[in-house]
């Protein structure tokens, strides 16, 4: 076209970037490359090609890692981490910093890169996800700087295994390295086998500026690599991002091991869209929400949820909006929408939108001859019953419904197993700060949406996942605290056949605040060190898991009472408490245990409503002007075992950290001297305790434990057991992937004030972005 | 599963007829909403998401002079300057230089005087198809008697202007008083008569992004013609954020009345590389139709020097200099 054409046309044109850097490093390896490990690329070994989605085009070939790369890299991670470790937080600091340098001294070539690999605009790559690796790394470099007077008495894990997605492969790999380094760990990364190219030249420009050898090692491959990562002895830690799928599998692979676990996983976030809203605001948001990274967006607002009256204009006005979007060649700085990974992600969401219900609408765009490009998608007229309202679809595929109440819209924002992000638009402010802590979501954005940052902790809850990355909380799940701990033999019931004496008592179950018979009708004696009978205890079974699961899931309320209401009713259990301390003493000493457990329940009642009113979060320093709040909510409905070493106060303890930031609790009272927890009710019955909030079964560990973990509607599962049932909680926790906090049969020191711990596991970080300006 | 067509596409372009108005229709201007983060927002990623190279480069700057309202409006003026001005008009760019981009006859679209100036830009302009604008009401800040504004209004016309550029009442936005704007807004619209009205809302003055929302609702609801952003003497003149605000309400307008009002960014924007901006962002948020001289104006005098040596690089591949363009 000539000038004079364009001048009446003014169409875009093309504005290609050049590839010719990106493509001259692969060419200066060959084309081909093996793995990244102990400071250097092994020889490739069996190869796959990784592949240009926007025209099909080998870019290299890269390696499959098998056992022995694995084994290999997690040897070179084993050996670097004690000197790694060993430096101090401001050398390590240093190695962050220049790492954060080394980023942006190439963003273009990351950008490139990572836009060829993987299909997305190169806008993205180089405005939103390079600069964001950059920033992760400088922030770290500074949480690194201060980790030793700011975490005292915690040490790194050791060594992590992450296995990375495709849709950010050079962010997610910033996410997990980042804080893994900055806390003294080494890192084994599997990255996306789509998507393994930017790992690799990380690896290789890090190792240039100077980082130790074997502190980084990229091993790239299919999923059997990734699973071989996680599975293996020698990891310590594993991050995982991706499917929700696969996180499962994930938890289920290493149940048992040992190894921390934190996954970040799929999602179905809400986009609510109030009357009141800036619309056409909150269509721009919409476009940044599904339609950034092609919709291949774990938090990607996908389900719009509109106010009613609004619905057909804002579809209208949506609609419009989407005939102005821009599908095409990735490296063009005027696209919109580039390629999907591959075709086979592109082929899994047209099959998904083929043959559902609702109103389908695609603009009329034009779109490129070849590739794996998908349009931009609206479904209008769906409901929740709909799957497409359901499932994480993970391509550029909007679905919408509509509200007519505030509390209709967190109903219908709620109303799925997923919970990692969601997005509210309204100009009411007393609207958006009641609703934003009513959404079951890890991040919440008011009038803007996928907004990140290093300091702002991101996360999921419900099957979303669990850990938070970013931020200080991020930094903690690389983390454990150093206590010292011996292991945990199981403490069996003391035997006896001595007759009951004195007035025969009949111990109950507390379940919704009533005293209640087991379900089964079975009870056992219980004996003291001496054969002595001391009483009999009901034998729980899963109905009565289930009666109490849902006493707990019906006591909601207490989860928005005020610290301060909190701290009123801990303090009244241990004046009760306190009035019965004599009680309780005797009883102690009458099953072997000791009476100092009274005393010090005490101080654990007093110590969790002394937090109740002041573990409420952080502000974060995000580069926004606005605020990203990260709230500390309760967990939920937490199930938990008490321990037979401390069964007293280890069962008060655990009630108490629950209570204090809002949980209601199942708690399962220790097998060998269940009696202190069958009277313990006794006290709570008397302290004002609303029904439901705590629930107190006895019976078996080893059969309650699956029970609990495998229950949909229970949060967390937490073990102090000594019996181990750290393998099948972990297991059975993966159906609903509840958070689990198990012992791995190590013993922990109950008279320790070691709060924080107790208060983390209690919490779930929201991080609410609330941007502001007039 | 129901399938439904790009209809946008299909439509025909409607005739376009000037800005009638309508009755003030308050329900609207108050549910007006704009959040300025998320304006912002827009407005930082646009120019990452846009971009226009070599050729396309070229044709959008020669487009960006096409609408540019090639503007004086100092205390100095005489109509020796305003006669420079206006042969600058006519020929914004190097004859040999339009020759080889095939632009030939290529004009600004308007040239911006004061009252005074209105006479000699006419009898300078003769000849050429280039309208005329007057800035009026007692420009620039619009608090002289109303019956001398829109008596000035009448004079302007009478001396040949065809656009009017009037300034609104800023007391009335910030004081809630719509109607008191809307009323004033009608008269002026009236005493234009046929000549084009320009409402200027001084957009720095207004306080906030949901006042220009509302401004620009009531001004085209009383008939104007365009609506603009300053009168490039305010602390802060056109900005992305004000203009996209702006455009929304002309595009809301629209939509609801069919009509099709133009817009104005003035003060300010003096980089050929906010111009290709402006373009892009005028193309994403209203459509091609809108980047005409009747839809669309730049209120500039240095813009035009920049996009001369853009353009002359763009001929060359070598970077130009301020004098080797005659001056305006």
């Amino acid at each position: 076209m000539t000038v004079k054409e364009i001048f009446e046309t003014m169409d875009y044109g093309p504005a290609p970037e050049s590839a010719t850097e990106a493509m001259a490093w692969l060419e200066c390896h060959g084309g081909r490359f093996g793995h990244h490990m102990d400071g250097a690329f092994t020889a490739p070994g069996a190869t796959f090609a990784t592949i240009n989605p926007a025209n099909g085009a080998v870019l290299a070939e890269v390696s499959q890692g098998m056992q022995a790369d694995v084994d290999a890299a997690v040897a070179a991670a084993r050996r670097a981490q004690g000197p790694w470790a060993a430096l101090d937080g401001h050398a390590r600091a240093r190695h962050l910093y220049a790492l954060a340098r080394m980023v942006q001294k190439h963003a273009r070539l990351f950008a490139v890169l990572e836009t060829v690999d993987n299909g997305k605009p190169i806008r993205e790559t180089r405005d939103i996800d390079v600069p964001l690796v950059a920033r992760h790394l400088y922030h770290h470099a500074g949480l690194a700087q201060l980790l030793d007077t700011e975490r005292p008495g915690m040490a790194p894990h050791g060594v992590c295994g992450a296995v990375i997605p495709w849709n950010f492969p050079l962010l997610m790999l910033a996410w997990k390295v980042a804080p893994a380094l900055a806390a003294g760990n080494t890192v084994v990364l599997k990255p996306a086998e789509q998507t393994p190219l930017t790992a690799l030249l990380f690896a290789e420009l890090a190792q240039r500026a100077g980082l130790p050898k074997g502190v980084l090692n990229i091993v790239t491959g299919d999923g059997a690599t990734g699973a071989a990562l996680v599975a293996h002895p020698g990891v310590d830690k594993v991050a995982f991002t991706g499917s929700t799928e696969v996180g499962r599998a994930i938890r289920r692979a290493t149940a048992g091991q040992g190894k921390a676990l934190t996954l970040e996983l799929g999602g179905k976030s809400p986009y609510i869209v109030f009357d009141d809203a800036d619309l056409d605001s909150a269509i721009e948001g919409l476009v940044d929400a599904i339609w950034f990274n092609q919709g291949q967006v774990c938090c990607a607002g996908s389900r719009l949820i509109v106010q009613e009256g609004i619905a057909d204009r804002f579809h209208a006005k949506l609609r419009a909006r989407m005939g102005t979007l821009r599908v095409g060649d990735p490296l063009d700085k005027c696209i919109d929408i580039g390629a999907m990974v591959d075709v086979a992600q592109r082929d899994r969401v047209a099959a998904m939108v083929a043959g559902v219900g609702g109103v389908c609408f695609q603009p009329a765009l034009q779109m490129p001859a070849m590739g794996a490009f998908y349009p931009p998608t609206l479904i209008t007229g769906l409901h929740p019953a709909d799957p497409l309202m359901q499932e994480e679809i993970f391509g550029p595929v909007l679905v919408s419904t509509t509200f007519r109440t505030p509390s209709e819209a967190v109903e219908l924002a709620n109303n799925t197993r997923y919970g990692l992000a969601a997005t509210v638009w309204t100009e009411n402010l007393n609207l958006a700060l009641d609703i934003a802590p009513k959404l079951v979501a890890g991040v919440v954005w008011v009038n803007a949406t996928n907004l990140f940052d290093a300091a702002a902790p991101f996360g999921g809850v419900r099957e979303s996942g669990f850990g938070r990355e970013g931020g200080s909380e991020g930094l903690g799940a690389y983390l454990r605290p150093i206590a010292p701990s011996t292991p945990l033999e199981p403490i069996k019931p003391h035997a006896g056949d001595a007759p009951a004496t004195g007035l025969n008592r009949t111990p109950k179950l507390f379940i919704g605040g009533k005293q209640a018979r087991p379900d089964g009708g079975y009870t056992r004696p219980v004996y003291g060190p001496t054969g002595a009978h001391l009483g009999e205890v009901p034998i729980a079974n899963r109905k009565d898991i289930r009666n109490a699961v849902e006493a707990a899931r019906g006591a909601g309320a207490w989860a928005k009472t005020t610290g301060h209401a909190r701290a009123q009713i801990l303090y009244f259990i241990a004046e009760n408490l306190s009035a019965r301390a004599a009680d309780f003493a005797r009883l102690l000493d009458a099953t072997g245990g000791n009476d100092a457990e009274v005393d010090a329940s005490i101080r654990a009642l007093f110590t969790y409503a002394a937090w109740a009113d002041k573990f409420a979060g952080e502000v974060k320093g995000v580069p926004l002007r606005g605020v990203a709040l990260a709230m500390r909510e309760p967990v939920g409905v937490i199930g938990a075992l008490a321990p037979d070493e401390a069964p007293l106060l280890g069962l008060v303890t655990v009630m108490a950290a629950a209570m204090a930031m809002g949980n209601r609790v199942v708690l399962v009272a220790s097998e060998p001297a269940p009696l202190v927890a069958t009277d313990l009710y006794q006290v709570l019955e008397t302290s004002d305790v609303p029904d439901g909030v705590v629930n107190i079964l006895t019976g078996s560990h080893a059969e309650l434990a699956p029970q609990l973990a495998g229950h949909a509607d229970v949060d967390a599962v937490w073990s102090f057991s000594s019996t181990d049932l750290s393998a099948v909680i972990e297991r059975e926790s993966a159906g609903n992937l509840k958070r689990t906090w198990v012992n791995n049969a190590r013993s922990r020191d109950w008279f320790a004030d070691d709060a924080r711990a107790f208060l983390d596991q209690a919490t779930e970080v929201k991080t609410i972005w609330v941007p502001y300006g007039e | 599963m129901e399938k439904l067509l790009d209809h946008k596409a299909l439509l025909p372009m409607a005739a376009d007829m000037r800005n009638p108005g309508m009755d003030l229709d308050l329900d609207w201007v108050m549910q007006a909403a704009a959040n300025t983060s998320a304006i912002e927002r827009r407005c930082a990623t646009l120019p990452g998401r846009r971009s226009v190279k070599k050729d396309y480069q070229a044709a959008w700057l020669c487009r960006a002079v096409s609408v540019i309202d090639l503007t004086t409006l100092s205390g100095d003026d005489t109509a020796g300057r305003v006669a420079r001005l206006c042969a600058k008009a006519k020929a914004p760019v190097r004859a040999d230089m339009l020759d080889a981009l095939g632009m030939t006859g290529l004009t600004v679209g308007a040239v911006c005087v004061y009252h005074d100036m209105v006479a000699p830009a006419v009898a300078a302009l003769a000849g050429s198809s280039i309208p005329v604008a007057a800035v009026s009401t007692g420009f620039p800040a619009g608090l002289s008697p109303l019956h001398l504004r829109l008596a000035e209004i009448g004079e302007s016309v009478a001396a040949g202007a065809t656009e009017i550029d009037i300034v609104i009442s800023r007391r009335h936005v910030l004081t809630g008083n719509w109607q008191a704007l809307y009323d004033e807004m009608r008269a002026m619209r009236a005493a234009c008569g046929a000549a084009h009205v320009k409402a200027i809302l001084a957009t720095g003055e207004l306080g906030t992004l949901r006042n220009v929302a509302r401004a620009s609702l009531v001004c085209m609801m009383a008939g104007a013609d365009f609506i603009k952003t300053s009168t490039g003497k305010e602390g802060v003149n056109a900005t992305l954020p004000v203009s996209l605000v702006m455009l929304r309400a002309i595009r809301d307008y629209h939509d609801r009345t069919g009509v099709r009002v133009g817009y104005k960014p003035a003060g300010g924007i003096s980089k050929a590389k906010d111009a290709l901006v402006y373009l892009s962002l005028i193309k994403e948020e209203l459509g091609d139709r809108w980047l005409r001289p009747d839809l669309f104006r730049f209120g500039a005098s240095s813009l035009l020097g920049d996009i001369e040596r853009q353009l002359e690089h763009h001929l060359t591949g070598r970077y130009s200099a301020g004098w080797r363009h005659g001056m305006a």
